[in-house]
């Protein structure tokens, strides 16, 4: 080894050393793993006789609060039964929570939650990969008795045995009506000239292309990938004429007030909840979106049976107008209606949260996608949204 | 900004063979929890992500990615997300340099100019940390509100008209959801990180260095540029690194006050990764902006010279 002394050929192979370890450690140590699971191995022993609890995970304002004589559903839920509710407002968006409980379930240990609830679309991806529990139907008997039709069987769960609608709610056009005239269709949100560069749209691509391929002419349920191009195609140039000033989450209701925009693509309950009556929502003529979030059992929960008891409990009518009275969305639970006559009269006739079967007939779902093609589709729609 | 995490792991004071071996470790001892921590987080991270950006772009978060070497990634990722890695150094940039112009008389004003005062215009340069970020950047847009006054007087006194002609803004009627207010956002929000740094060389000039000047027949705009002026050069360096690098990362001044057409990377980097749920191209992106930010520091701290910084 003329030339070459220890020292040299010792830092060359701790160099070589250090490369291949290296090497092996990126092949191999930050591979994810397949997350799909069978429900029925990862059933948990129920403990909900001997610890009467229930860990319930929903979205923020949500549900009715004690106020002063006012007892809440939950308190009454918890007198009635004896089983204390940790109900933690931890979902503020689908893809969030996802990633919050991906790496429990997705590896078949427990999240430590009872309940969740997500909107439709999650729920579908979850069940689709064995993340949640079924429903024993004889435990939920008012679920099955008392959902509305319209939500009685969606694609993804026909028979609603892993599902249970909290809420659900409409998503249409909502506008400033002190500062802009009436706003009748979607289409002429995104090409009416004296709302160029003041209207929004939502982050949320099912609710937003939804719309775009029925102003295309098809069916936001069932549309080929053709008509999802031309849909795409349609909001690029919408944005690229300066129509479209931002897309947006919940935020949007503060810039409709503030006159930063006239109007937008907004969700039936945040216009009847901010409480600022020149806000109104329309439902735009080419038809109207509707989802609902649901209440899943994920794998390994230990208090089921607790989880069945308030599923149950809020499918009685007149919990469900008390909740609904608060919420102002669409109440999933016929009798509903009735009841709240006695809760709050001036709620009766709140299409908001009792539609008509007019309105109803309108309303259309997305249809289910499967995972590439659903990254495609949110890939597109994230090129045009911040590109 | 000096690193000490290395320092010698063998004493100096005597080289007996005598030693107490314990003695001989000390060294290695002390730096084991800087080892450690950056270990945890950093090398694993970016292990991680060097990994993240060779993954299978096949894969999908619920069926697993595997890391297979899939160089493609970043050329893909780079050839879609060019116009935003583009757009983020040119907005970095801009506000990089309003925030050294306007924390520069800023920070010479507290340094010279403050007396008695001085303490608490530092403070007052502070206290806006003590509100949350998010909350700041949320009240600009209640200031630069469409129907609010500041573009009432903007249109008045012609900016607007300004701002549109060199292309900062795409109306005359509005600032929001422009390019001029993400980059007024991200001025503002960063403009603390370039007035410290500017502080602390400015006060350190010897003041006498300054006179002299001025006794040599040296204007004081002379006596700026030839004395002053380079001798806060490390403030300068500084205060520059650290505005520019966070703001090109930034996402939050571009979601909150820009529109569809002034995306930054990091909005993409995060769709890209929680609602796409497509890691590779994060991973691809991510690893192609710490590489771009870190060539353009490695030649901006050369050409600077300040060997006092690194």
């Amino acid at each position: 080894m003329a030339g070459v002394d220890r020292r040299t050929v010792f830092k060359g192979a701790g160099g070589a050393a250090a490369l291949g370890l290296s090497a092996v450690a990126l092949r191999y140590g930050f591979n994810t793993p397949d997350q799909k699971q069978d429900p029925s191995t990862l059933v948990a022993k129920d403990r909900s006789a001997q610890d009467k609890t229930l860990v319930f995970s929903n979205w923020p304002e949500y549900i009715d609060e004690d106020d002063g004589k006012y007892v809440s559903t939950l308190t009454q839920f918890e007198r009635e039964t004896g089983i204390s509710v940790r109900y933690t407002p931890d979902v503020n968006d689908n893809n969030e929570f996802f990633a919050k409980v991906k790496n429990q379930l997705g590896s078949g240990t427990s999240s430590k939650r009872d309940l969740f609830a997500l909107t439709d679309w999650m729920a579908a991806r979850m069940i689709q990969v064995g993340w949640i529990q079924k429903l024993d139907a004889a435990k939920v008997p008012n679920l099955h008795a008392n959902i509305i039709d319209s939500l009685k069987s969606p694609a993804w769960d026909p028979k609603r045995q892993y599902s249970a609608p909290w809420q659900s709610g409409l998503t249409g056009i909502a506008y400033n009506k002190a500062k802009v005239g009436e706003i009748k269709s979607f289409e002429e949100l995104l090409t009416r000239k004296d709302l160029k560069g003041r209207i929004s749209l939502l982050t949320e691509m099912r609710d937003t292309m939804g719309f775009l391929v029925m102003i295309g002419g098809g069916d936001p349920e069932n549309f080929s990938d053709d008509e999802w191009q031309a849909a795409i195609d349609l909001l690029k140039k919408t944005r690229s004429d300066g129509q479209v000033r931002s897309f947006s989450g919940n935020e949007y209701v503060q810039d409709l007030a503030s006159g930063n925009i006239l109007a937008c693509e907004a969700w039936s309950g945040d216009i009847a909840n901010a409480g600022d009556e020149n806000l109104v929502w329309v439902p735009p003529e080419e038809g109207i979106m509707i989802w609902a979030d649901n209440m899943l059992v994920p794998n390994l929960a230990t208090h089921q049976d607790n989880a069945e008891k308030w599923i149950n409990y809020y499918y009685e009518p007149e919990v469900a107008a008390k909740l609904a009275a608060y919420n102002s969305y669409i109440c999933p639970v016929k009798g509903a209606q009735a009841a709240m006559e006695k809760v709050d009269p001036d709620q009766v006739d709140n299409e908001l949260i009792f539609p008509t079967d007019k309105t109803l007939s309108q309303t259309h779902r997305f249809m289910a996608l499967d995972e590439a093609t659903m990254r495609t589709y949110e890939g597109d729609y994230a090129d045009v949204t911040g590109a | 900004m000096t690193s000490t995490a290395g320092v010698p792991p063998v004493s100096t004071d005597d080289t007996t063979a005598a030693k107490p071996r314990g003695r001989k470790l000390t060294g290695y001892w002390l730096i084991l929890p800087g080892a450690v921590w950056l270990l945890l987080f950093f090398v694993i991270p970016f292990y991680s992500l060097v990994a993240s950006s060779l993954f299978d772009p096949k894969g999908s978060v619920l069926t697993g990615y595997e890391m297979t070497w899939h160089v493609g990634n970043y050329v893909d990722a780079f050839n879609q997300y060019k116009g935003q890695l583009g757009r983020s150094l040119l907005y970095a940039g801009l506000a990089t340099l309003t925030c050294l112009v306007v924390g520069y008389v800023l920070a010479y004003a507290i340094a010279f100019k403050a007396g008695r005062w001085k303490n608490l215009m530092l403070v007052l340069v502070i206290a806006p940390f003590f509100t949350s970020f998010l909350l700041r950047t949320l009240s600009w847009k209640l200031i630069l509100a469409d129907d609010g006054w500041v573009v009432g007087v903007a249109q008045a006194i012609h900016l607007t008209d300004v701002l549109n002609i060199i292309g900062l803004t795409t109306t005359d009627d509005r600032l929001l959801a422009t390019p001029f207010a993400v980059i007024a956002g991200l001025t503002y929000n960063f403009l603390p990180f370039m007035v410290l740094p500017l502080y602390a060389s400015l006060e350190k000039v010897d003041i006498r260095l300054i006179e002299a000047a001025g006794d040599l027949y040296a204007s004081p705009m002379r006596g700026f540029f030839k004395v002053t002026f380079p001798l806060s050069l490390p403030g300068v360096v500084a205060g520059t690194l650290l505005t520019f690098i966070p703001a090109a990362g930034d996402y939050v001044n571009a979601q909150l006050l820009g529109s569809t057409n002034t995306k930054m990377i990091g909005n993409s980097i995060q769709s890209l990764f929680t609602t796409q749920g497509d890691y590779a191209t994060a991973g691809a992106l991510s690893v192609i902006l710490m590489v771009i930010i870190v060539a353009a520091v490695m030649a901006y701290v050369r050409t600077a010279g300040t060997e006092e910084l690194v």
